[in-house]
C-alpha cells in the first residue's frame, strides 16, 4: 500500500517503473519471488528496544528494507486541553515519512496519507492500552520511516508496540502487525515496493496475538472472499514469529540492563540524617515586612 | 471536534436492544436504511447525486477537467477524491482544513471506486504524456445521521453513473463516463457482541468498532477498512464480508435503476 496501485505517485519514481518490464512475473513457475522468497515467506525483521535517550519508551526496526523508528511519551497531560477525555487517555499516534525515505522526495510534512495511517494506528492501540487508568492523558506515539520498502505501517506499528511496552505503558498484550497481498495471481506474505506497486491487492493487518483481536484492518486491489482467508491465514501466522522477534527484543533490553546494574557498583547510599549539614544560619533581623503600599 | 457526550441512558438501551435481537428504529441486524438516489442533482457539474441513506444526506458532484496525466500513467485519466464535512450538517462539525475523519471518509471511498476500476481510465486519454480528463469526485455531508462511508460512496457511483466527460470542450462530442464495474460499501459496526450493518448516529456514537467492506458486481472484495478502539474476530470479519455481498447485491440494483 506504500505507492498503492495508483496513489500517491509522490512515493513512485519513473526508475521504478522504467526498471520493470512489461511482461514481468512477480512470482516464477517454481513459486520464487523477485527477492528470492517463497509465498509465505517473511523479510527479515530485526528489532532493537530503548534506542533513543529523551523518550519514555523507543525501538528500532529493520524489515527488510524498511527502516523505522518509534518513539513514545507518555502518559502527559493532553494538550491541546479540548482533546482531554475526562475517562481515558488518548492514543494519539503520527506517522512520518522522512522526505529521503523514498525513491522521489516526499515534500515534508503530513500529507493525506499519512493522516490516515496515523489515525488507524492510533485506533489499533487503542483497545490495548489501559487507557481507563489514565484520564486526561495522552499517549503519544511517533513513527518515524527513514527509509520506506512498502509494509511501513506494519513496521511502524510492530515498532510502535514494542515502545510502548518500553515505556512502561500498562499494555493488554503487544500488537503485531504484518501484511499479505496478491502478486501474479498468487497470494503471497508482506509485500515489498516492486510486488506491492505491481500486484493486486495488498492487505495490512494488525492482531493482538494472545486473544486473535484484529485491531487493524485494512484493504485494497482485488481479493476473492478464498483468496482474502489466504490472505489473513499468512499474516496470522507470520505475527505469531513477529511477536516472537518483539518479545525477544524486549527481554534483550532488559536483560542487558539488569546486568549492568549487576557489573556497576551500586550508587552511593543517600547521606544519613545526621550527615546533612545544618542549613546555613537565617539572617537575625529579617527586614520587616511591608504591608502597606 | 470536542469530545461528544453520550448519554449513558442511550448507549444503555441501545445495548440492551441489541442483546435482545432489536434495533432502535426497528430494522433487522443486517438490514440498511432506505435508500434514495436522485441523479443529476447540480447542472453545472459533469456528473452528480443527491443520496439520502435514512437521515443520512450527501450531495457528491463530479467535475471532469483536462489536465496533465501522472508519468507512470501517461495515457490514464485521473481520479481525486475530497470531502467536506461542513458544520452545516452536524454540531460536531467545525469549519476549517480537512479533518482526519473527512481525509479517511474520502480515502475510504477513492479507494473503493480506484481499486474496482470503476472507470476505465485509459478511455479517459486525450494526448498521452499531455492531456488527459481529471474526475474530481467532491463529496459534501448536508446531514449526518450517521454512516457517511457508505452514504458517501453510493453518491460517488451514482455521480458518476450519470457523469458526461465535457469532450466538446476540446472539439468532440461528449460521452458517458466509461463505467465498467459497480463496487458497493457496506459498513457494519459493532455493539457489544451484536454486529449490525449501516449504524444511524446513536449506533456509530456507541460503536467499539466499525469495518467497510467494498465488494463488487462478482462478489470479490477490492477495499476494507477498519476503524473506531474496538477489534473483530476473524470469523466477524468474514460475517461482515458476506453481509457486504449480500446487502451489496440489493443496494447496487438501487443505484444503478436511479
Amino acid at each position: 500500500m506504500e505507492g498503492g496501485r495508483g496513489r500517491p505517485r509522490s512515493v513512485m519514481a519513473m526508475e521504478d517503473i522504467e526498471h520493470i518490464p512489461k511482461e514481468l512475473k512477480l512470482i516464477d513457475e517454481s513459486g520464487i519471488r523477485l527477492d528470492g522468497r517463497r509465498f509465505d515467506e517473511l523479510r527479515p525483521v530485526r528489532i532493537e528496544a530503548g534506542v533513543l535517550k529523551k523518550a519514555d519508551g523507543s525501538a528500532y526496526i529493520e524489515w527488510g528494507n524498511n527502516k523505522v523508528l518509534a518513539a513514545v511519551y507518555g502518559p502527559r497531560e493532553a494538550h491541546p486541553r479540548h482533546l482531554q477525555d475526562p475517562a481515558r487517555a488518548l492514543v494519539q499516534c503520527r506517522y512520518n515519512m522522512a522526505p529521503f525515505s523514498v525513491t522521489d522526495r516526499k515534500r515534508p510534512g503530513p500529507d493525506r496519507r499519512s493522516v490516515e495511517i496515523s489515525k488507524v494506528i492510533s485506533e489499533a492501540f487503542a483497545s490495548v492500552v489501559f487507557v481507563e487508568q489514565f484520564p486526561r492523558t495522552s499517549v503519544d506515539i511517533f513513527i518515524e520511516v527513514l527509509q520506506a520498502d512498502a509494509g511501513t505501517r506494519c513496521a511502524g506499528l510492530t515498532a510502535a508496540s514494542v515502545a510502548l511496552a518500553d515505556a512502561g505503558i500498562p499494555m493488554r498484550d503487544l500488537v503485531t502487525s504484518c501484511a499479505s497481498g496478491k502478486i501474479g495471481g498468487v497470494v503471497a506474505l508482506d509485500l515489498n515496493k516492486d510486488e506491492d506497486n505491481f500486484g493486486e491487492a495488498d492487505c495490512p493487518m494488525a492482531i493482538v496475538p494472545r486473544t486473535g483481536e484484529i485491531v487493524l484492518l485494512q484493504m485494497d486491489g482485488h481479493l476473492t472472499f478464498e483468496e482474502f482467508e489466504k490472505a489473513m491465514e499468512l499474516s496470522i501466522n507470520a505475527a505469531k514469529n513477529i511477536y516472537e522477534i518483539q518479545r525477544d527484543a524486549l527481554r534483550r533490553r532488559y536483560s542487558a540492563a539488569a546486568e549492568q546494574a549487576a557489573r556497576e557498583p551500586p550508587p552511593p547510599p543517600p547521606p544519613r540524617a545526621e550527615e546533612v549539614p545544618p542549613p546555613p544560619d537565617l539572617p537575625e533581623d529579617l527586614p520587616p515586612e511591608v504591608d502597606d503600599l | 471536534m470536542t469530545a461528544e457526550v453520550i448519554s449513558e441512558l442511550l448507549r444503555e438501551h441501545i445495548n440492551r436492544l441489541a442483546a435482545s435481537g432489536k434495533r432502535a428504529d426497528g430494522r433487522a441486524f443486517d438490514e440498511p436504511r432506505e435508500l434514495v438516489v436522485q441523479k443529476n442533482y447540480i447542472k453545472n457539474a459533469e456528473g452528480s447525486a443527491r443520496v439520502q441513506l435514512g437521515n443520512t444526506d450527501v450531495l457528491v458532484g463530479v467535475k471532469i477537467d483536462v489536465g496533465e496525466p501522472y508519468p507512470d500513467t501517461p495515457n490514464q485519466g485521473v481520479l481525486s477524491t475530497s470531502a467536506e464535512l461542513i458544520p452545516m450538517a452536524s454540531p460536531n462539525f467545525e469549519a476549517g482544513p480537512p479533518s482526519p475523519t473527512a481525509i479517511e471518509l474520502a480515502r475510504v471511498v477513492d479507494r473503493g471506486i480506484r481499486e474496482s476500476k470503476t472507470v476505465n481510465t485509459e478511455k479517459l486519454c486525450i494526448t498521452p504524456k499531455e492531456k488527459v480528463w481529471i474526475m474530481f469526485i467532491d463529496i459534501h455531508a448536508l446531514d449526518y445521521d450517521g454512516n457517511l462511508f457508505d452514504a458517501a460512496s453510493y453518491g460517488a457511483l451514482s455521480a458518476l453513473s450519470c457523469a458526461k466527460v465535457p469532450a466538446s470542450k476540446i472539439g468532440k462530442e461528449d460521452y458517458p463516463l466509461p463505467l465498467e464495474h459497480w463496487p458497493i460499501s457496506v459498513t457494519s459496526a459493532k455493539i457489544g457482541r451484536t454486529i449490525v450493518v449501516d449504524p444511524n448516529l446513536d449506533e456509530e456514537r456507541i460503536a467499539d468498532a466499525r469495518l467497510t467492506v467494498t465488494t463488487d458486481e462478482n462478489g470479490d472484495v477490492r477495499a476494507m477498512q477498519k476503524g473506531l478502539r474496538g477489534s473483530f474476530s476473524l470469523e466477524e470479519v468474514r460475517g461482515a464480508i458476506q453481509t457486504s455481498q449480500r446487502v451489496g447485491r440489493s443496494l447496487r440494483g438501487i443505484i444503478n435503476q436511479a
